[in-house]
């Protein structure tokens, strides 16, 4: 038996990027994959490409900063699937600059969709996990929200709170058996970093004791640990995935 | 609408109690076991399954199972 055999697990902003390696690892490992991203079109297509290996998955359109959207959409699936086992919180945007020019909307709209979608997708997600008394959140947070970055004020603190909201969520939900918990990706190569020029690839490169980047399905690896049976004593954590980049 | 067997079938559900034991004195947390997360969810249960809205205020009122079908026989009055 596959080690997510019959679990349903619901990824956010999965339609590209470390969400659909996330969900397409969780496919691999026997679990029903509902992949959500705001563009049903790029929705379909990872389905699709999920679907092509002979694994499960769906997909909804749906956008993490709407209440209403998303309990609807969770409604769906619980509906559909009969329950739902895991949650990964992984929408998250940039809008990176240095503070002291930083736009009050360009902090509104990172705070927005990923501490505050982080929110909105475990307060809709936890009812269904309770009544079952059983689940598993996990929240992708970054070495950023752990050691700061010039430029990134935003995304650095919306980083950080998910890291609190994780232990919080990890605390009000223990006695329900349902586990949450945070990674923190350091330098992961992605479609967003395939854009930075190389030299600063090569600077933060230099900084990593394993001296290179991070894939991608490194970060799918640590997933799928975290929300398996193998991690049950494992609650209100933050892993670091990140070559040893800060310890 | 008969709230007062509604009320106690849904207390039953959500608290895994037996019939015997939901009196109208019964206390949700004292009696009848229940701890704040399953406060919290009964209320949300009444809410669905009443469709209203129970202020967080009120919610806190509605400590006896007494209190709660007294509390929702008026709302829907």
């Amino acid at each position: 038996m596959k080690r997510l055999e019959e679990k349903v697990a619901i990824i956010t902003g999965a339609a590209r990027g470390i969400g659909f390696t996330i969900a397409d690892v969780l496919a691999e490992n026997g679990a029903t994959s509902v992949i959500i991203d705001l563009d049903q079109e790029a929705v379909d297509l990872a389905v699709q490409q999920i679907d092509d290996k002979g694994n499960k998955a769906i997909g909804l359109a749906a956008d993490v900063t709407n209440t209403e959207g998303i309990a609807s959409v969770f409604k769906e699936i619980n509906e559909k699937l009969g329950k739902i086992d895991i949650l990964i919180n992984n929408a998250g945007i940039t809008k990176d600059g240095l503070l002291m020019k930083m736009k009050e909307s360009d902090w509104d709209a990172v705070i927005n969709v990923n501490l505050k979608g982080t929110f909105i997708c475990t307060q809709k997600v936890c009812r269904y996990m309770m009544k079952k008394r059983s689940g598993a959140i996990l929240n992708i947070a970054s070495v950023i929200g752990l050691m700061g970055n010039a430029g990134q004020a935003n995304y650095a603190a919306s980083k950080g709170g998910i890291i609190a909201l994780t232990k919080s969520s990890a605390k009000e939900f223990a006695s329900r058996n349902i586990r949450v918990n945070a990674i923190a990706p350091g330098f992961i190569q992605t479609e967003m970093t395939d854009k930075l020029p190389q030299e600063i690839i090569d600077n933060y490169a230099a900084a990593i004791p394993l001296a290179r980047m991070g894939t991608a399905k490194d970060v799918a690896d640590l997933c799928l640990f975290l929300v398996s049976e193998e991690a049950g004593y494992i609650t209100g954590q933050t892993i670091q995935v990140d070559g040893g980049l800060i310890m | 609408m008969d709230i007062k067997a509604k009320v106690t079938e849904i207390i039953i559900e959500e608290l895994g109690v037996e019939a015997g034991e939901v009196t109208i004195e019964a206390s949700f947390i004292e009696d009848l076991g229940a701890d704040s997360l399953d406060t919290v969810e009964l209320i949300m249960k009444f809410e669905e399954e009443f469709d209203i809205d129970i202020a967080d205020e009120e919610a806190e009122k509605l400590t006896t199972v007494g209190k709660a079908i007294e509390y929702l026989e008026k709302q829907l009055s």
